[in-house]
């Protein structure tokens, strides 16, 4: 690779007059960058790690329209009438995403497309920051969708500008998978000219857009046919690459996968699949007769090495690699290890012990008291996707169950069907989960007249993703204001009776609003209307501190499980007294509401300077 | 070649600034010239959780993530994640850890020894390694410069000294990518840092005596009337008013006995006293001098 060490590299990568080598990019920016170098137009997408930042690293252009949708299944049908209407549209998600928007992308295979339309999934495994580690692979299979697996940074952009070109010139969409360590690597890429793509308008054709059956029948063959042209493209793909020497061993690898076989056995013949659905079947089945021993290296579920088998090809792989987790340098080592291929490594002195550092709620979180007052109610939490399911975790332990987006409210409603519970059942759920995929379920408690209290912890954004806007926010991805949604005259219109507005800072009115609401007959609903404390905006009031001499260790500020407080060297009859500090505490005055001697007071002045890090 | 490539991790806690600081040694290595490749993880991680960045660079790098073994420094912004990190130190590596100390919630939740699960501030356990260590104390360093919050160029000044990069690629990236306004004082906490003093460990106090055992909880029923006040108050969720209004122990193993409920009883129909059936005591728990 060449690197230009005098160009300033810092230099704004989203200008495009600045073409140049080597330039530091996370793989979402340069999937970004590849859309904007194909001459994207529309793009759209639902916030979700490791996908997010794919679109907000182009917000800021004004000549390509980015937008977050209310879910992934709105975006893919954004991008794909945007394709109809004649221009490159992407739509971007994370790997659970890609289920919402599985009900469109299944059918986008028989419609094909407009203009080029590329649907990219960020897989998570190794599940960093995700509730499943399904492998996205297998919807391309599936659907018959072309799949492209880049391997990092360069490879991102690259990929993701050819996905648009093979996606019109085989009438396709194209779905590119990413994982936590292409999409969160920063590596080197070379920057090119943007290309335009001007609008080539929408062509009516009912035979390939109106899926009704009659028609849908005609375009299943069509589907098939062209995977059968894909098959043939990759047989002679520049994206199919061959590297090393004669070492008797062959592996065939995608996506970060083959970074991993490099390092391990720098010398090793690979065959690399950019394209991993459909594979280059005669490709790989020569490469397999010109080695003694035949590798599939691949991370998560056994997708290649299936394919392979099926055509006859011998080949070891998932016998040595973990199917569970991410791979890693290590993994593949131990997996070459033991299918002797490499000799056992000396053992590494392994790390003295440390301390467990789960994630947590935030200092001044305004979830937390919520579901200290479902705690002391006893309540049966179904709970969602979002920060506030580490309310799952001690000390506040109350939360239940977590599945999916928007599943918290169907099942309590089946949960007080099954008149099984043992106590109030309520549904916890974000804002801007209950715009994704939470509005059905309680369209359903109205309908049932269901016996539960939804709770809508509405902090003003995507939390959990680093504080996106949604439609209930007012404000647009790009920055424009907008009509955002209301949600009490949402739920009153969908025949909620008992709707209140709480502020989840006053302990005592969010306790008695929960308890009045969970005794209630019929659905209700609780909307908590405190901002997150970390974005968009830091929301820092004057600090607390605790009066060592009047606090007792009686550790009831503990329950919330505040990050600011932890015990002191001093002690009350034996037990630790407790400190804050000043520097994290948000002054939401949560813990001095709970402490019983009244020891947690705010500190007078000065407040000291709250340090941000560099 | 692929195997000469190097590695360094950068590891800290949720909102310390690591990934800021792992862009600047990526965006200083690739202005000296090489292959560069950094990867850590976004999302859940940040709340509160341990991050950590990975830096490979060299001639050209594959895979992004450094092997157990084989990093040439460790950046430690807090002391447990310095612990958490060191099995990655190659022999003969470096390791730089800051001594501050971010005692996590779920640290402080053993109420029989009250003792802290967090690891004791201790040289042995990096000095008993094959490796180069330097413990600092950057936020000091940082606030004698009259800005405690360039620490993380404190820690990053000390970690050139074991990176083969010159100071004006360095100060290039830091003077790039620091929030504008902040470039100064960066600069001169990076130049500090350079040769900032072997911090001092200070011995803290021991750990208070453990707790013996349970305490007693006796419950006047027939002054009791229901009234939930002292289930609602226990911070070790003790008590239950159950259905039928009767107050119940539920956790009797768990008190820790602080007397909230004793106090708040309307009633006075509670009562905590010390463990009585000395059957029950338990030995104090064995302190280690240094848990905090």
């Amino acid at each position: 690779m060449s690197i230009d060490t005098t160009a300033d590299v810092a230099a704004d990568p989203k200008d495009e007059s600045e073409i140049r080598p080597g330039v530091l990019l996370s793989g979402n920016e340069a999937v970004a960058r590849g859309a904007v170098e194909a001459g994207v137009l529309v793009a759209a997408g639902y916030p979700g790690t490791p996908s997010t930042e794919i679109l907000e690293s182009i917000a800021d252009r004004d000549d390509i329209d980015v937008r977050w949708s209310p879910n992934e299944k709105v975006a893919l049908d954004v991008a794909l009438g945007a394709s109809l209407g004649g221009v490159r549209a992407l739509a971007t998600m994370k790997h659970v995403g890609l289920n919402v928007a599985s009900d469109t992308f299944m059918t986008t295979a028989y419609t094909g497309v407009g203009a080029g339309l590329v649907i990219v999934t960020a897989d998570d495994p190794g599940m960093h920051s995700s509730q499943n580690e399904q492998d996205s692979r297998a919807f391309a299979r599936m659907a018959g969708v072309p799949l492209l697996e880049p391997a990092d940074s360069s490879e991102a952009r690259d990929f993701t500008a050819l996905a648009f070109a093979i996606s019109e010139e085989f009438d396709t969409p194209v779905l590119i998978r990413t994982t936590t360590r292409v999409s969160h690597n920063r590596g080197l890429v070379d920057l090119g000219p943007r290309t335009e793509h001007p609008v080539t308008g929408f062509t009516s054709n009912p035979t390939k857009y109106v899926m009704i059956p009659g028609f849908a029948r005609l375009r299943r063959p069509e589907m098939l046919k062209r995977l059968e042209l894909l098959s043939d493209y990759v047989e002679a793909s520049p994206l199919t690459v061959e590297s090393g020497g004669n070492t008797g061993i062959g592996v065939v690898t995608s996506g970060i996968a083959h970074h991993y076989v490099r390092e391990v056995l720098p010398d090793t013949r690979i065959l690399k699949l950019g394209m991993s659905y459909p594979i280059p079947t005669e490709r790989i089945r020569s490469f397999a007769e010109s080695v003694d021993r035949l590798f599939v290296v691949e991370e998560l579920d056994p997708h290649l090495e299936h394919d392979l088998m099926a055509a006859g090809i011998t080949v070891e792989g998932k016998a040595f690699f973990p199917q569970v987790g991410e791979l890693s340098p290590d993994a593949v080592r131990r997996g070459f290890v033991a299918a002797d291929i490499l000799p056992p490594e000396p053992t590494v002195e392994p790390a003295p012990p440390t301390v467990t550092r789960p994630p947590l709620m935030c200092p001044g979180c305004p979830h937390t008291p919520p579901f200290l007052a479902l705690r002391r109610l006893g309540a049966v939490v179904t709970g969602d996707i979002g920060c506030y399911t580490l309310a799952a975790l001690e000390p506040l332990s109350s939360m239940d169950t977590c599945v999916a987006m928007g599943s918290s409210i169907g099942m309590a409603v089946g949960m007080a069907a099954s008149g099984g519970a043992g106590g109030p059942v309520v549904a916890t759920i974000g804002d801007s989960t209950f715009l994704h995929g939470g509005i059905q379920g309680l369209i359903d408690a109205v309908y049932s007249q269901a016996d539960i209290t939804v709770l809508i912890l509405d902090n003003g954004t995507v939390a959990m993703t680093g504080g996106q806007e949604h439609p209930g926010t007012g404000i647009t991805l790009q920055g424009a204001e907008t009509t955002p949604v209301d949600l009490v005259a949402l739920c009153a219109a969908l025949g909620v009776r008992d709707v209140k507005v709480i502020d989840p800072y006053d302990l005592a009115a969010t306790f008695s609003a929960l308890e009045g609401a969970t005794t209630s007959p019929g659905p209700s609903v609780v909307i908590t209307n405190r901002p997150c404390v970390e974005a968009p905006t830091k929301v820092r009031d004057r600090p607390y501190e605790v009066l060592a001499e009047a606090c007792t260790a009686c550790q009831a500020c503990m329950t919330a499980g505040c990050p600011s407080i932890v015990w002191s060297d001093e002690t009350f009859e034996g037990r630790r007294k407790v400190v804050i500090d000043p520097v994290t505490c948000t002054g939401c005055t949560l813990c001095a509401q709970i402490c019983p001697p009244l020891a947690i007071i705010p500190i007078p002045d000065p407040v000291p300077e709250v340090p941000e890090h560099v | 070649m692929s195997n000469k490539s190097r590695g360094l991790l950068l590891a800290g806690v949720g909102g310390q600034g690591v990934i800021l600081a792992g862009m600047i040694v990526a965006d200083a290595l690739v202005r000296a010239g090489h292959d560069v490749k950094q990867s850590e993880v976004h999302g859940m991680a940040q709340r509160g959780g341990s991050v950590f960045s990975h830096i490979r660079w060299g001639s050209s790098v594959d895979s992004p993530l450094v092997p157990l073994g084989s990093a040439d420094v460790l950046a430690a912004f807090e002391w447990a994640e310095a612990l958490r990190w060191v099995e990655y130190v190659r022999e003969g590596g470096a390791v730089v850890a800051n001594l501050h100390r971010i005692v996590p919630p779920g640290a402080c939740t053993d109420r029989r020894s009250w003792s802290t699960l967090y690891p004791g501030i201790d040289t042995d356990l990096l000095s008993s390694r094959t490796l180069k260590s330097r413990l600092i104390d950057a936020s000091s360093t940082a606030a004698e410069l009259g800005n405690i919050r360039a620490a993380n160029s404190v820690i990053l000044g000390s970690v050139a000294a074991f990176m083969d990069i010159e100071h004006t690629h360095w100060e290039a990236a830091i003077e790039h990518l620091v929030p504008r306004g902040t470039e100064e004082v960066n600069l001169a906490a990076f130049r500090a840092g350079c040769d900032v003093a072997e911090a001092s460990v200070q011995r803290r106090p021991p750990d208070p005596v453990g707790f013996p055992g349970p305490h007693q909880i006796d419950i006047r029923h027939d002054w009791c009337k229901g009234c939930d006040i002292c289930s609602r108050v226990c911070p070790e969720y003790c008590l239950e008013v159950d259905i039928d209004g009767a107050l119940a122990i539920v956790d009797a193993e768990s008190c820790t006995g602080c007397r909230l409920c004793e106090m708040l009883c309307p009633d006075f129909a509670i009562a905590i006293s010390p463990p009585r059936d000395t059957a029950s005591l338990k030995e104090p728990v064995p302190l280690t001098g240094e848990q905090l």
